[in-house]
């Protein structure tokens, strides 16, 4: 087994699949029809891209654990989602920050990634970065919009952004793994995402009125370790609902 | 809701459609993101499409009340119907 293309695929197939999980939240609770529906519809997004990834991860691994497997039957410390993408939904204002904190990063990150020698990660990324490229600029209005609303709408939009902000640290560390993927040509060093990261989140920030954090808050070690399997507590809550039927009822066909 | 979220009408030309048709109306707070909910809500992201949004106090009907003198005089002229000529084949879409 190649392990770390199967690790550098399982982080990329986690991530999409919590935060598409903690999107779905939302289902039925948005704050109007219309944005319930377009959170929904990016769920459903990222929960596509996860099945790609994930699928191509069990194939990889060659143990016999296809999507299913690897989405209900693994526990928090094999998960290698993002740290950020399990924060809990908050209010709507926090969604959006982390929303726009990821969308961001996965856009630069999928534009890289078009560009992969392995031709399955290449074509995964393109797919998935048409709907990105949707959820970004979605993600990016709306902060501008709360942001350079109400006062109300820019004291909460700016207290989530402080708050999301120290989960971003970790987007661009890059580990052993990383800088195999990177040496193979299968990915980029994550650490160069962060130049243009910083220069889109600065222009809407600055758009939206709002404050942007230090950058030195974002580095703290505290809020990093997911990508290796090191979550918060957060994590074990999200899969005890997801995973709770497959476990109750191992091998069932649905 | 109604004053901060208008109504929306919107149109919208399918693919290998040749005009913008009527699908549905929505709430937005403006036109920028009446299309973007057009787009989650009544496209599903089909490609190679045109979304129109207008706002509904934007748009004027008909009264139902002159449906008689609007609409009634066309149907007893038949000379009024050009149907009695043949399409040529390349001509499509009249």
């Amino acid at each position: 087994m190649d392990k770390p293309f199967f690790e550098y695929l399982l982080r990329l197939g986690d991530t999409t699949l919590i935060l598409s999980q903690r999107l779905s939240e939302w289902c039925g609770h948005g704050p109007a029809l219309e944005e319930d529906l377009a959170l929904t519809n990016t769920a459903l997004d990222l929960l596509g891209q996860a099945r790609m990834w994930l699928t191509l991860a069990g194939e990889i691994e060659g143990a016999g654990r296809d999507e299913d497997a690897l989405a209900y039957l693994r526990h928090a410390h094999e998960f290698r989602n993002l740290i950020l993408v399990e924060r809990p939904n908050g209010h709507y204002g926090d969604t959006l920050a982390r929303q726009f904190f990821f969308d961001v990063w996965h856009y630069f990150l999928l534009q890289r990634l078009t560009q992969s020698t392995d031709e399955r990660v290449a074509a995964i990324a393109e797919k998935s970065l048409k709907e990105v490229t949707y959820h970004v600029r979605r993600s990016s209005d709306l902060v501008v919009r709360l942001g350079d609303g109400s006062e109300t709408s820019h004291a909460k939009m700016q207290e989530a952004i402080d708050d999301a902000w120290r989960y971003t640290g970790e987007l661009f560390v890059d580990d052993d793994v990383d800088h195999d993927m990177v040496e193979r040509g299968i990915s980029c060093e994550l650490g160069t995402l962060r130049g243009p990261w910083l220069a889109h989140v600065r222009e809407v920030l600055a758009e939206a009125t709002l404050t942007m954090p230090a950058e030195d808050d974002a580095g703290h070690p505290a809020y990093q370790g997911g990508r290796q399997g090191r979550h918060t507590e957060a994590l074990s809550y999200v899969l005890a609902e997801m995973q709770s039927l497959p476990r109750a009822h191992p091998g069932a066909v649905w | 809701m109604s004053k901060e979220w208008p109504l929306w009408e919107v149109f919208i030309r399918s693919q290998h459609g040749l005009a913008h048709k009527h699908v549905g109306s929505l709430h937005a707070s403006d036109a920028e993101m009446a299309i973007n909910h057009a787009r989650d809500v009544y496209t599903r992201r089909n490609e190679g499409l045109s979304i129109w949004v207008v706002r509904a106090a934007d748009i004027v009907a008909s009264s139902p009340a002159d449906k008689e003198p609007l609409f009634d005089p066309a149907s007893n002229k038949v000379y009024r119907h050009p149907t009695f000529f043949p399409m040529p084949d390349e001509i499509k879409h009249m």
